[in-house]
């Protein structure tokens, strides 16, 4: 029963194995035939994840930086695009219900943030905030500008969407649908176009992409009723101050 | 076992024993993400990376890892490029490896590299076990690019991005949605057995006047 084939065909070699096992139960009381100790096949294993491993960590150290450039960038783009253009921006995390820049050695990951874009002479322009809900196919994650003290959406950019090619993609490939949320007022309502009239803050939903471009219209709103509050005490004692931006 | 000169290595997987065409492996990502020609050759060149990496170590370590935990360091190879191929292609592509998503780490469970291994590179010295790698590769990339090529034109009116349809086609959306994968994969399946079996049924000699006698076949037998 300890007859193996050299390792030639794998099939044929896992039939003699169990074969000759079952024959021999009696007598070996089901010691599996003879073969390399299990510490090798550990440690074969072990070696390899090891190996692995470095290798892998190699390249991230690697890629890392090109990605992570390449979020920022996409990132920048996305809030230049939705706050009409800004001379710069800052980050500002959301820390026990209020808006700062300077987290003070907090941890920032998780938190809550929006971006604040200034125009020339350090004007506030309004701030670029993130939003995903799910669309049609998946999560659609979109980031538009909005101007807390007049309650308008700046622009709306798609960030990330799995929607049906030629139909739901509308949502960011139409750009006359993008361009309705530019100045509209929230809160926002999405109208099939046989009902359309034309009042403010009125989103007229695409043909066969309902779904999707209600999502659109309902992220944008869900955002800006969850962060009301917040975004009116951070932003009230500055336009007050600087003027109405 | 049945030998093969490292023509025959090489040039088996990419026509007559293509992994998607002939051996319906691979289906996958076939289906899944062909819907243009930039999305499959970069799925295809993904792949053909990972097969010669994954056999060029299988080969070369075939005495050092014991055949009882074979699969498993077979899947660890597999897996460690497949990771690299994905972190590669963020870094370098990240609009591609946006657009394939799931599909680069699945790579993994493709059973077509795993059976590579298993079936040829595992007993074979390093340079056939590449040439199988490359030749399989290739095959795996000329099916991504014929239902890529099918899928953007048809589904989209453009080859690469590019309008090669003018402007007065009306795309079938169709074509790059997942029943146009099936579709089209079904059309490609059937022309390809149709020819194969036009092929077979040629006699192998060929009568000329004058008692010549040619061979039909390409490959001699």
């Amino acid at each position: 029963m300890n007859e193996r084939l050299p390792t030639g065909s794998g099939r044929q070699d896992d039939a003699q194995g169990r074969g000759g096992g079952r024959v021999g139960d009696g007598a070996t009381g089901g010691v599996l035939p003879d073969g390399p100790p299990s510490w090798r096949l550990l440690s074969t294993l072990a070696v390899a994840g090891a190996l692995a491993g470095l290798l892998l960590v190699l390249v991230f150290q690697a890629t890392d930086p090109a990605i992570q450039a390449h979020r920022a960038r996409v990132l920048a783009e996305a809030v230049h695009e939705v706050l009409g253009g800004p001379e710069r921006y800052e980050t500002l995390f959301l820390i026990d219900g209020r808006f700062t820049a300077e987290p003070g050695g907090a941890d920032t990951t998780g938190l809550d943030r929006v971006y604040l874009g200034y125009g020339t002479d350090e004007r506030p322009l309004g701030l670029a905030i993130e939003g995903g809900e799910p669309g049609f196919q998946d999560v659609i994650r979109l980031i538009f500008g909005y101007d807390p003290g007049t309650g308008r959406v700046l622009g709306m950019k798609v960030l990330e969407s799995k929607e049906t090619p030629g139909l739901g993609d509308k949502i960011e490939k139409d750009s006359a649908f993008v361009r309705i949320f530019r100045g509209a007022r929230t809160p926002l309502f999405g109208v099939k176009r046989d009902r359309a009239t034309g009042a403010d803050g009125e989103v007229e939903l695409i043909t066969g992409a309902t779904i999707s471009s209600r999502a659109i219209v309902d992220i944008i709103n869900h955002r800006v009723e969850e962060l009301d509050v917040e975004l009116r005490t951070f932003w009230d004692p500055r336009a007050a101050g600087g003027g109405a931006p | 076992m049945k030998t093969t000169t490292g023509r025959e290595d090489l040039l088996r997987g990419v026509w007559r024993e293509n992994p998607v065409l002939v051996q319906l492996l691979g289906l996958c990502p076939a289906l899944a993400v062909t819907n243009t020609v930039a999305n499959s050759l970069a799925m295809g060149l993904a792949t053909f990376f990972v097969l010669m990496g994954s056999s060029l170590l299988v080969s070369s370590l075939k005495g050092v890892i014991p055949h009882e935990v074979r699969i498993s360091a077979y899947i660890l190879i597999i897996a460690t490029f497949v990771t690299i191929a994905d972190m590669v292609l963020a870094a370098v592509v990240p609009d591609i490896h946006k657009a394939l998503g799931a599909f680069i780490a699945l790579i993994v469970v493709n059973c077509m590299i795993l059976g590579r291994q298993e079936a040829f590179a595992s007993k074979r010295p390093v340079g056939r076990a590449l040439l199988d790698a490359a030749g399989t590769g290739v095959g795996f990339v000329v099916a991504m690019l014929l239902m890529g090529t099918v899928r953007e034109v048809l589904g989209n009116g453009s080859l690469l991005g590019v309008p090669v349809l003018g402007s007065g086609y009306e795309p079938w959306v169709v074509m790059i949605l997942p029943p146009g994968g099936f579709f089209t994969l079904g059309f490609i399946l059937l022309g390809f057995a149709w020819w194969r079996g036009r092929a077979e049924e040629r006699p192998a000699v060929r009568e000329w006047p004058h008692g010549v006698r040619t061979s039909t076949r390409k490959e001699a037998a």
